[in-house]
């Protein structure tokens, strides 16, 4: 279960918003995090915790294919993205470093920033405890969850490999 | 209840009787293509993989392109890393500098976009591939780095769009035209994620090089794959291209297959198309943006540095001169296209009408080098991108055409109608 305060954003949030292109060379997880959502709200680093759940309009992660979009919400410890829906370079890239994502037509609408949420993933039932509505996005397949579990896809078939 | 040719593909390389959309499944690849980006890219994951050799059964094709010849010492360096690693991993298709050209126009040229094949790289335009019936999608490193390392790769069964292309289109309309109209018909978001197989009488006639404009055109609809079903065209180019390889058995949609949607489209009307500032979407007819000044014309890319897209430009160009307030690069895909180029006279003509004629690569298409864009400059380009810097300068203008519609606008100083230029009644 994760558990977590809303920080919300609109629609087509590209990959320059997350994480602006002039930091690209970077790759080391303190640096790349101090960088999360600076090009769209500089103040993110002050006011976000462990576990907090960033919910967006459509598109999510359009534009370029930097890992470091991904990478970056990660490293601040993002426990989850709910989008309207996610471009697909973002998504495969979530999966890929293990970031939680899920998608949800209609959460921008169901729920307001600093919202605490409540969110299975295996199930896609979300829960808001500040005003009571539920939603459900949908069930997360298995390879996916597992994925996930191993830290993203890197780790998965990493493991994978090692095992012959 | 049939399947559609990316549900067939992926079924057949997960290994299962069957897939549906929405499914996520575990695929087998087939080849793997690198370029000079994409190369230095995958080394990190590829050292957290614990990877030491490339997975028996990839094919791995190395194609430097981005950055050649080296314009900065960075470059380099990545080209050197490139090298290195397709010596150090065995790579047996490395095209090295003078040796190939663009990596999607040398994949379909020498023969590695195989029918029915999963094949991925670091690059978006790696689509280019369904001109062959391949199923080629862009991947981020980590990914692409998976794939060469484990030979497999998850993959989320997308829903298919069939895109059914009727009537006579008239003359200098291309492949491109058609690619631009339907990405302004289409929009930013409506073909996320999904397949689109292009058919009809229309795509049947397309030549391979146009397929490939297209199916390069279409990612910026957002699309995984754009694919054309294997015709006896397809077979023909295919077994002249492997130069003896064997061609794999193509994959063609089953008859009953369930498609999102099916959207049909009567081209005998349409008109030589543009894309404005800043978005390939961003559609209009010729005479809506007719008569705008451009500082650069270019000729080139993945989309359109092929050698039926040089043939149409010299024939617009030919006895003319460049507009003296025109600059024109003219980038051919590949050596065998510059080749063949000279050998028809087509590089002849380009020079003699005031253009400069560039090595291949990607160079002013993705605004790295060889003819970049100063503030306040508008430029009318085959390529396919036009986002605001995408050639150089965020106050720079980008308009995407067909090559016909560059050359002609390269002779008339402005956006022009290459239907006007020869004195025809549009």
């Amino acid at each position: 279960m994760i558990c977590g305060k809303v920080w919300k954003y609109g629609e087509n949030l590209d990959t320059d918003a997350i994480y602006p292109g002039k930091y690209l060379v970077y790759f080391d997880p303190e640096e790349v995090a101090r960088h999360a959502m600076e090009g769209i709200d500089p103040e993110f680093l002050q006011k976000v915790k462990p576990g907090d759940i960033v919910v967006a309009g459509g598109n999510f992660g359009t534009g370029s294919a930097r890992e470091q979009a991904a990478l970056a919400l990660k490293y601040v410890k993002i426990g989850l993205v709910i989008a309207e829906s996610f471009s697909r370079t973002f998504y495969r890239n979530a999966i890929a470093i293990g970031l939680p994502v899920l998608e949800l037509k209609g959460i921008t609408k169901a729920v307001a920033e600093g919202d605490e949420l409540s969110v299975d993933l295996q199930t896609g039932f979300i829960e808001n405890r500040t005003t009571g509505w539920s939603g459900k996005a949908a069930e997360q397949p298995e390879l996916l969850l597992k994925m996930i579990a191993a830290g993203g896809a890197l780790h998965y078939y990493k493991n994978k490999l090692a095992k012959g | 209840m049939g399947m559609t040719m990316i549900e067939k593909i992926l079924a057949k390389h997960a290994g299962r009787e069957r897939v549906a959309p929405g499914e996520i499944v575990e695929a087998r690849i087939d080849t793997v293509m690198l370029h000079d980006v994409g190369t230095p890219g995958v080394q990190r994951p590829l050292k957290e993989l614990g990877a030491k050799k490339i997975a028996d059964n990839v094919d791995c094709v190395i194609i430097p392109d981005h950055y050649v010849p080296a314009p900065t010492v960075q470059a380099a360096e990545n080209l050197k890393l490139t090298k290195d690693f397709a010596r150090k991993m065995g790579v047996r298709h490395f095209y090295d500098v003078g040796r190939g050209g663009i990596c999607h126009s040398i994949m379909v040229e020498k023969g590695h976009a195989l029918p029915g094949q999963i094949i991925v790289a670091p690059d978006a335009h790696a689509t280019t591939y369904g001109a062959c019936g391949a199923l080629g999608t862009g991947l981020g490193v980590t990914d692409t780095a998976i794939a060469l390392a484990a030979g497999e790769l998850w993959f989320k069964v997308p829903e298919t769009v069939k895109v059914v292309l009727t009537g006579k289109p008239g003359r200098f309309v291309s492949a491109k035209d058609i690619a631009l109209f339907l990405l302004n018909e289409f929009g930013n978001e409506r073909l996320i994620y999904r397949s689109v197989e292009i058919t009809g009488p229309v795509a049947d006639g397309l030549s391979l090089e146009s397929r490939a404009c297209m199916a390069n055109m279409m990612f910026e609809a957002g699309v995984k794959a754009c694919l054309f079903v294997p015709d006896s065209k397809t077979m023909a180019f295919l077994k002249r291209a492997t130069g003896g390889r064997s061609v794999p058995e193509p994959v063609r949609p089953d008859p009953d297959a369930k498609y999102e949607e099916i959207a049909r489209y009567d081209l005998s009307r349409l008109a030589p198309f543009v894309a404005a500032p800043h978005n390939p979407t961003n559609g209009r007819k010729i005479w809506e943006a007719a008569g705008i000044k451009i500082d650069e014309a270019f000729l080139g890319s993945c989309t359109n540095g092929r050698l039926e897209d040089l043939r149409v430009a010299a024939a617009v160009l030919k006895g003319k001169k460049i507009h003296r307030d025109v600059r024109m690069i003219v980038t051919p895909a590949s050596q065998n296209v510059f080749l063949r180029a000279m050998a028809e006279g087509l590089i002849q003509t380009f020079v003699e009408a005031g253009a400069l004629v560039t090595n291949p690569g990607c160079g002013a298409c993705l605004g790295g080098h060889l003819g970049l864009l100063a503030p306040g400059e508008v430029c009318i380009s085959s390529s396919n991108r036009n986002f605001r810097g995408r050639m150089g300068s965020r106050e720079a203008e980008i308009y995407l055409a067909s090559p016909a519609v560059v050359a002609a606008s390269a002779v008339k100083g402005e956006i022009a109608d290459p239907r006007l230029l020869e004195g025809e009644k549009p």
